[in-house]
């Protein structure tokens, strides 16, 4: 674990390297910044964007087309999205997904029409390209250098962040006039495609520096795969018919509006599909658009359009969710000074509300809030001059690295008592005050057993940072969730079936050792 | 997971240690690279898209394996290699995204 630190200065860090930590390192360096870029895996490879392909909420800027994209799915959301944001990000996407055509090199496919849908992204193909776009603009890119905590200066602003260098073994600082946390949402390590690098670790580091969360409890997302595998690609299963283990047919049950049928059998037996309702041009079409798609079931000598199959859900918080870090402005900063969000590290219930923001709508947000977050946190380092890098600096980071106690803790106990609590279907997915109360029990006792007792060095901290992250995240669900005695977007309660319009406002939370949480009344 | 790194294919590139998002790699002594951290392994497939001799092989299924897979079988069967040929990487392919006209869902929002 030796080696001496690294120490780097920059003008915007960006921690992440994902879709939304990419545009904001390309339009950091656009206006100016000198970027560094730090990934806790390979910048390309990590996150569930380029693991995966992924629709775009690209609108044409015809008004008709583009009120229908903002209203489609305001109801859904419980009303918490907003128009203003909405209309920024049809706009900024629209912007960002014609550069990624026009000089990106992203290669859109041409469809028989003529016309170029640009709609939609494989993954490997769009992340690919968005690295080599950061390296030419000038970004140092660092992979697999997990940033374990941030530093803060004297006034509480945010002036980097410290982290270790797992292949090359030494441990590295970056000062940086501005940070941007574009690290991913939190999958709690379930398996779901690409989502074992997004355990939250930017929502800890940013309440650990003193900033807000929102929407938490907008994270029951699951998505569907075929059992014992990680493909979690639901949209293919619009064209799935479901059955019980005796062959019957599962009523209810559906890949959008009947999810939870499939929950509760599932609680107590064995679900299988089969994609029966795709015809012949269907299937040549998801083979062309989505390869990794077809990868579990031509490994396994499974044809999925006439066999049946077994599945399962699996757990996608708040990656398919929409809860993250409070955004305070346009520029996507949050409420503590020089640190920003982007991408499923951010809420997105500005343009979601309560609704997922899976597929296109999290792909629009990721580049749209990246490219706003990038700039901001730009301008904001321009202008603290180099001064920014010789501020004194605290390091922010508690809980699994600086233990208030004895040592003892095990990391992978931390987190498969997280699981435990989260991953049930009876227990997140079929929300029930009684439940999440009982959940909290356990979650406040194992932060309290992880906060005095878990400590991970050298290349092991980002194991216990992940670990603390993962429970630190969990506690802020279920506060938020408990905190909306209500039913709305994809926070529903069995014990609040109802829509309360009493409740027609957001939920803000954080802390550490003592959650809290509050409505928030005001407009974004 | 990934079940196995071919020896006899691979021109020890480092690219699989370099681009695994998991840091599943070590590498070995004699260059091949080594399946040093199985466990952290979430079975995205990005090590054998990447790989431009086709020596690794990730099966689809999330826990390791029993029964050691055989690289000529993978080979007859055309499967290794077969995720790179499908997204159109590696020399005189096509780019699979150039092809990516997925089907209609009607009118309904596609949510994930």
């Amino acid at each position: 674990m030796g080696g001496q630190t690294q120490e780097l200065t920059a003008d915007v860090l960006v921690v992440g390297g994902g879709p939304a930590a990419t545009w904001a390192a390309l339009d950091a360096a656009r206006a100016g910044a000198d970027v560094v870029l730090a990934d806790k895996g390979y910048c390309g490879t990590s996150g569930a964007t380029a693991t995966g392909g992924t629709g775009v909420w690209y609108v044409q800027p015809d008004p008709a087309a583009r009120e229908a994209a903002m209203a489609s799915r305001e109801g859904l959301g419980g009303y918490l999205a907003d128009r203003g944001w909405m209309t920024r990000v049809l706009d900024r996407t629209y912007a960002n997904i014609n550069e990624l055509a026009e000089s990106g090199g992203y290669p859109f496919p041409t469809a028989p029409d003529g016309r170029q849908p640009r709609n939609g992204l494989q993954g490997p193909e769009y992340m690919r390209r968005m690295r080599i776009r950061a390296r030419r603009a000038g970004v140092r890119i660092l992979d697999h250098s997990p940033v374990t905590e941030l530093l803060t200066a004297a006034d509480g602003s945010v002036a980097g962040a410290a982290g270790h260098r797992r292949q090359a073994g030494h441990p590295y600082r970056v000062r940086a006039g501005a940070v941007v946390l574009a690290t991913g949402g939190c999958a709690f390590l379930s398996g779901a495609l690409g989502t074992d690098t997004d355990t939250g670790d930017g929502a800890l580091y940013a309440a650990e520096a003193g900033a807000e969360l929102s929407g938490m409890e907008f994270s029951n997302a699951y998505g569907i795969a075929p059992e014992h595998t990680s493909v979690t690609k639901t949209a293919f299963y619009s064209f799935a018919t479901f059955y019980r283990e005796d062959g019957s047919v599962l009523e209810g049950a559906a890949s959008q509006g009947g999810r939870s049928v499939i929950a509760r059998e599932l609680l107590g037996a064995k679900v299988y599909c089969t994609l029966d309702r795709a015809d012949p041009a269907d299937r040549q079409a998801m083979r062309l658009a989505q390869p990794n798609f077809f990868l579990t079931f031509d490994r396994l000598g499974i044809d999925p359009f006439t066999q049946r199959f077994a599945i399962t859900l699996l757990a996608e918080g708040t990656v398919r969710g929409t809860g993250g870090i409070r955004i305070a402005g346009e520029d996507c900063r949050t409420t503590v000074p020089g640190l920003y969000a982007a991408g499923d590290a951010a809420t997105r219930e500005e343009i979601c509300g309560g609704f997922t923001g899976g597929g296109s709508h999290n792909a629009a947000w990721a580049m749209s809030s990246g490219s706003w977050a990038g700039t901001g946190a730009a301008r904001y380092a321009l202008g603290l001059g180099r001064a920014a890098h010789t501020r004194a600096v605290r390091a922010a980071g508690g809980a699994g690295l600086r233990p208030t106690g004895r040592g003892g803790v095990d990391h992978r106990e931390v987190i498969a008592a997280v699981q435990g609590e989260v991953l049930p279907y009876d227990k997140n997915y079929l929300r029930h005050g009684d439940t999440l109360t009982a959940s909290l029990r356990v979650l406040d006792d194992t932060w309290r057993q992880l906060r005095s007792g878990l400590r991970g060095d050298g290349r092991d901290a980002i194991r216990a940072r992940q670990a603390a992250a993962l429970a630190a995240n969990a506690r802020w669900m279920y506060r938020s969730a408990l905190a909306r005695t209500e039913s709305r977007g994809m926070a529903r309660r069995l014990d609040f079936p109802e829509q309360d319009p009493a409740q027609h406002h957001r939920i803000a939370t954080g802390g550490l050792d003592e959650v809290w949480t509050r409505p928030v009344k005001e407009p974004v | 997971m990934i079940e196995l790194v071919s020896a006899a294919r691979c021109i020890a590139c480092d690219k699989c240690i370099r681009v695994c998002p998991t840091d599943v790699f070590d590498r070995g002594t004699d260059g091949i690279p080594v399946i040093a951290r199985q466990d952290d392994c979430q079975t995205c497939f990005h090590c054998e898209a990447n790989c431009p001799v086709d020596a690794l092989y990730v099966d689809p299924r999330t826990r390791p394996q029993p029964v050691p897979h055989h690289e000529d079988e993978l080979a007859d069967s055309g499967l290794l290699g077969s995720y790179r040929a499908r997204i159109g990487w590696g020399h005189g392919r096509t780019p699979g995204a150039l092809q990516a006209i997925g089907p209609a869902f009607g009118t309904a929002p596609i949510t994930s």
